[in-house]
């Protein structure tokens, strides 16, 4: 039951944006964010709007795809809107309602937040469909890798979040094995209210954490007999290398900002 | 690192606790191993075997007495590196060694650590994953493959290190039977065509008994050694360390017991056929 759960979201493919570097693609997603936090009108929403579609066409991506990471945010979206609408400073009062205030102003600035928290997911979710774990790990790795000369540990954090990814799966299949060992010997998962339940999963959680103590160590000894001694003088078999591609990419994500920059001038 | 020594792997009067005031799990132990050897150390649940295992490649120091591998010291830190790239090591359980979520990245990880030039790694993986019949499985993920498969992997990781020893610690003794099988014809074709030194240590009989060596360890001591024959013809010994011989060793014994005049060297269940054979065409 727990094996059918896959790692991320990571939609396998070969296209131009799968392709990209991941390190290219880590950078345009935070420029891309950062362009939608520079509209200043609903009609300038329609700019990040058609490049993300652009780029979710290109990648053979289905749009309901990016619709489902919005889906858990519904309560966020929901409450962020209404919170806006009520309590942003404005003058043009539509309604008036107790001390309810609905203003023109608050409208557009919970329109506004509502559509860049929209955006951001489903600016993130392409990230995340189009490039694995494995290679956004490493993305982050090479792009932190500077940051060593003030001591930001970027090797062991990216060695960390690797082997973190590494061990999801068999920590799934340990749980399976010791939920269906403690039910076999007359465990409840699943009846009772939410603090039985609680308690039910101790006999479940300390032997989990146990083995994982236990693996962790075998890890380390199989670490250092391989050599293994941090990231200094440490090479690597995959080279990431920025191509045309990326490049064009860049140049793409450089042509949204300014055409939102632009027109966010039209109205001074 | 010398480019002359006598024994790939040599222990001299070793003892080795974990803590100094407890008994110790190994105690004055000497062993030479040659270069090209296939060992297997047999030993029950704390004979000390794995303790061994571990002062090969200078994952444990010894508390007294000295271990060598390829002529160089395990004391000598400066050496330890190379220590550890020529002493290869596989572990019991196939899930807590392997580090990278994909099978090549995993059989890289030696090298990078080692700094090899990223030219040369490639190459170095490509030939360790065919030299265990793993290549078509370069691009999975560990957690899809069987233990044997898993171990192959493991064991590639070592070997794309170059490694002169290999030191197998309870390698199989978590594996399915056909897993079990895979991983030791594995390493006895690494053994034969690349002349690798083999440390096999198990607690299987049958394994024991394909290699060219056997060592007994009882109680943290050297208890036997000798070829297989030599150590499996001491049934009663054998017994009384708490240790299983072959099957065809216990029924040969049982037989000669009964007054048949059986070969005490039997080991495989052709050689039984033949020696009753013989029995039989002489009566």
């Amino acid at each position: 039951m727990l094996k059918d759960i896959t790692l991320g979201q990571y939609h396998p493919g070969d296209s131009p944006i799968h392709r990209l570097d991941p390190r290219s693609k880590l950078l345009l997603t935070i420029a891309y964010i950062t362009a939608v936090f520079l509209v200043q009108s609903a009609a300038g929403y329609l700019l990040p709007l058609a490049y993300l579609l652009l780029v979710t066409w290109l990648a053979g991506i289905p749009l309901r795809y990016l619709l489902k990471g919005i889906k858990p945010l519904t309560m966020i979206l929901a409450l962020t809107f209404v919170l806006n609408l009520f309590f942003a400073q404005g003058e043009t009062v539509w309604l008036q309602w107790g001390f309810l205030r609905l203003t023109q102003e608050g409208f557009t600035t919970a329109l506004f937040f509502s559509l860049r928290l929209v955006f951001l997911v489903m600016g993130t979710s392409v990230l995340t469909l189009t490039t694995s774990p494995v290679a956004l790990t490493d993305a982050m790795e090479r792009l932190l890798s500077p940051l060593r000369v003030i001591r930001f540990p970027a090797h062991e954090l990216a060695m960390m979040m690797s082997i973190a990814l590494r061990f999801i799966p068999t920590l799934l299949e340990e749980t399976d094995k010791i939920m269906k060992a403690q039910m076999a010997r007359g465990a409840d998962f699943e009846s009772g209210n939410l603090m039985r339940r609680a308690k039910a999963m101790v006999p479940l959680l300390v032997p989990l954490f146990v083995g994982a103590f236990q693996r962790a160590s075998d890890l380390a000894m199989a670490m250092e007999a391989r050599c293994y001694r941090g990231g200094e003088h440490r090479t690597r078999m995959k080279v990431l290398r920025f191509s045309r591609l990326d490049v064009l990419a860049a140049l793409s994500m450089l042509a949204l900002v300014l055409l939102i920059m632009g027109e966010g001038s039209l109205y001074g | 690192m010398p480019e002359q020594f006598e024994h790939m792997v040599a222990a001299q009067n070793v003892t080795f606790s974990y803590q100094e005031t407890a008994q110790p799990a190994l105690s004055d132990v000497s062993l030479a191993i040659q270069p090209g050897e296939f060992v297997a150390v047999l030993g029950h649940n704390g004979s000390g075997k794995s303790s061994l295992a571990k002062l090969c490649n200078a994952l444990h120091l010894p508390t007294s007495g000295t271990v060598t591998v390829c002529g160089m010291d395990t004391q000598d830190e400066a050496q330890l590196w190379n220590i550890r790239q020529h002493a290869g090591m596989v572990f019991q359980n196939p899930d807590n060694q392997l580090v990278s979520t994909i099978v090549e990245e995993d059989v890289a990880f030696g090298l990078e650590n080692l700094g090899t030039p990223q030219p040369e790694i490639r190459p170095k993986v490509d030939e360790a994953l065919r030299a265990v019949s793993m290549y078509e499985y370069r691009a999975s993920a560990p957690h899809m493959l069987s233990g044997g498969q898993k171990q192959r992997v493991a064991i590639a990781g070592v070997l794309a290190m170059a490694p002169r020893v290999m030191i197998l610690d309870e390698a199989t003794a978590m594996l399915d039977p056909s897993g079990r099988r895979e991983v030791l014809a594995t390493m006895g074709r690494l053994h034969k065509e690349r002349g690798i030194t083999v440390i096999w240590i198990t607690h299987s009989m049958s394994e024991a008994a394909t290699a060219q060596r056997v060592v007994v360890l009882n109680e943290g001591k050297l208890a036997l050694t000798g070829t297989p024959r030599e150590v499996f013809r001491q049934v009663e010994q054998l017994r009384a360390l708490g240790l299983d011989v072959p099957p065809m060793t216990e029924m040969a014994h049982a037989l000669r017991q009964r007054g048949l005049e059986l070969s005490d060297d039997i080991l495989t269940v052709k050689e039984m056929v033949e020696e009753l054979c013989r029995l039989s065409s002489r009566a």
